[in-house]
């Protein structure tokens, strides 16, 4: 019985963890699978939304900002409202220029929004972190308290992916995946170009932010160096291109797919001795090489996938148009 | 007047060699090839540990140990852009940059996996400043080699620019790859000579900047915004540009600490690294072809 019990409580964070990741990759979906923006900052949205949270719900504490006790609603509202806002004016002064730019950008912003994380202490509570962030539905009993906030986790989920499947069949979402197409034709049609994409980017952050406030509350602890880019940035990568750019189902897939083999290599690594010795040699820290290789190995993935499955497991389908469903032809990318 | 040049001018123009010889890689990768390379910083990282590799195994001076590790890392580079860059030469080149983001962290595990993560020095002991001019200014021997080592490079960056046939050929690429190809310049050619330079140059800054600290795997990483920043000053595709705005990030970063106002550093140390990011975005707003009149891609 104990035995299920655990499995049982492992498959329930498998899909709290997992529903977050997906909450993330659909972010990302809208951001590079709709419009054709390349986020490298995903961590440090992420991280805001886990910072602004914790500080608006949890109690006051001697160490950082706080004790404004708001409910959980309006302070991850405020968190997603934060991001949108680094968002805009980020998108502002680089949408309007090659995407490479957003990419070099927001991988600055990241870069920074950890300095500042780190180093105003009187807010932040700088490298030690935030601890004891309160969680939803953490005052019901034991099961039911993990069970009530992956619920919540995946309902979200749901909504947004249905939000997301009305925006790709809606006009909006046909003039983002034109606009990604061919820039100067949606131009000619008279799109205001740098609106949508702006728009894009700025509701995609605001996603990653609502990822980071579960985050933060599912893990009750967050500091600068939870979001370090490896674990999160490239990981949402790797799942929205594995399980399918512009598709919101291939984007889902690909964050609870990609999470369990994650969390599973993790369990493996986990196992290795500290020591092994290979044709004589003795090499030490095995765990810790072990847990380098595992993102080497990820990012392989990544570079397989890009060149020889470069449509991901569910590929990209046109919304229908007279009642037919058009599946795009094979192609190694988009957007010009 | 000299702990302002000592303290504050002096590294700035050091931190600012480095950043200099990393952003040529940057402006050359970006203007020819037309694509950020975010796997720079990392190829910069792993061509220090080779070089820390030839100091252990044959104890040689860093310096010289750089010599070997610049043409080892030029040889893997040209594997890499086979395996990872050519098959999307004539996709859109942003799938290059996700390539080129996946490539950073593949060689940053794999360093961490051979090497280690623990910082380990490439040049054993504690230099003391020396006085030069009575006294006034003083300056440490390995400072004296990283700027001149860069200086020297420089000066071969130049040459190979505008004296060669191959570097003529870099330039007109740089200028117009469809007229390149049509005057019959073989692209791929150049290409290939530019991941050599963008290499050889990149790991020429890492040993220099681990003569200057030490050896670590965050080091490409930490150097990325900078070289970066420094590039689009300059205006992308201009080498000259590079160097400039990386002298001029470097010297903002160590001036940025400065107690201007008063006998508080200006700006918290800690935030230097920020002084590139702003600057880089100042330049995009006002004007992102660079100080030099380089491309907007």
């Amino acid at each position: 019985m104990d035995q299920f019990y655990g499995y049982g409580i492992y498959a329930i964070s498998l899909l709290t963890v997992g529903g977050m990741y997906a909450i993330l990759t659909l972010g990302l979906n809208l951001q590079w699978g709709f419009a054709g923006l390349f986020n490298a900052g995903i961590a440090g949205f992420f991280a805001v939304g886990a910072y602004v949270t914790a500080i608006l719900t949890k109690p006051e504490a001697p160490e950082h900002l706080g004790g404004y006790g708001l409910p959980m609603a309006p302070a991850i509202a405020v968190a997603m409202l934060v991001a949108a806002a680094i968002a805009w004016a980020i998108g502002r002064i680089c949408i309007r220029l090659r995407s490479d730019y957003l990419a070099i950008a927001t991988i600055g912003i990241a870069e920074i929004l950890r300095l500042i994380l780190k180093n105003e202490t009187w807010a932040t509570n700088g490298p030690r972190g935030i601890s004891s962030i309160p969680r939803a539905f953490e005052y019901l009993p034991d099961p039911w308290d993990k069970l009530a906030f992956m619920a919540l986790v995946l309902v979200t989920v749901l909504v947004i992916y249905l939000a997301l499947e009305k925006a790709w069949r809606s006009p909006w979402g046909r003039v983002m995946t034109a606009i990604r197409d061919s820039e100067d034709a949606a131009r000619a049609a008279g799109k205001d170009v740098e609106s949508f994409r702006l728009q894009a980017f700025v509701l995609g952050s605001a996603l990653m932010a609502l990822g980071g406030a579960y985050y933060g509350q599912y893990t009750k602890y967050f500091g600068p160096d939870s979001s370090d880019p490896a674990s999160v940035t490239f990981l949402v990568w790797v799942m929205l291109i594995a399980g399918g750019s512009a598709n919101n189902r291939g984007a889902v897939l690909g964050a609870f797919l990609l999470w369990t083999i994650w969390s599973g290599t993790q369990i493996v690594t986990g196992w290795l001795p500290r020591e092994i010795s290979l044709f004589g040699v003795a090499i030490p820290d095995v765990p810790v090489r072990a847990a380098y290789l595992r993102i080497f190995l990820i990012g392989l993935v990544l570079q397989v996938v890009l060149q020889r499955y470069s449509k991901g497991i569910l590929p990209e389908t046109r919304p229908a148009v007279l009642g037919r469903r058009i599946t795009r032809g094979p192609e190694p990318g988009r957007q010009g | 007047m000299w702990e302002f040049v000592n303290f504050y001018l002096i590294p700035g123009l050091v931190l600012g060699c480095i950043y200099a010889l990393g952003a040529l890689g940057i402006t050359l990768t970006f203007g020819i090839l037309r694509f950020a390379n975010f796997a720079h910083g990392e190829v910069m990282m792993l061509g220090t540990y080779l070089a820390l590799t030839m100091v252990w195994l044959f104890g040689l001076h860093p310096l010289l140990a750089a010599l070997p590790a610049m043409a080892l890392t030029a040889l893997l580079m040209l594997g890499l852009d086979r395996a990872f860059f050519r098959p999307f030469r004539s996709a859109p080149t942003i799938i290059s940059v996700i390539a080129s983001f996946g490539l950073m962290l593949m060689i940053r595990s794999a360093v961490q996996v051979i090497w280690g993560t623990q910082p380990r020095p490439i040049l054993p002991g504690v230099q003391r400043p020396q006085a030069w001019l009575d006294g006034a200014i003083l300056l440490a021997p390995k400072h004296v080699w990283i700027l001149l080592a860069t200086l020297a490079i420089m000066a071969a960056i130049h040459l190979l620019l505008t004296r060669t046939r191959i570097g003529k050929a870099m330039r007109a690429v740089a200028d117009s790859p469809e007229l390149a190809r049509l005057t019959g310049i073989p692209v791929e050619t150049v290409i290939r000579a530019t991941w050599v330079v963008a290499a050889a140059t990149a790991v020429a800054a890492g040993v220099m900047l681990a003569i200057d600290t030490q050896v670590e795997t965050m080091m490409g990483f930490k150097m990325l915004l900078p070289m970066f920043a420094a590039a689009i000053l300059g205006g992308i595709g201009r080498p000259f540009g590079a160097v400039a705005g990386g002298l001029v990030i470097g010297v903002a970063e160590e001036l940025s600490a400065y107690p201007w106002l008063g006998t508080a550093p200006l700006l918290n140390p800690a935030y230097k690294s920020g002084i590139a990011f702003a600057i880089m975005v100042a330049m995009l707003v006002w004007r992102p072809s660079g100080l030099f009149r380089g491309r907007v891609l």
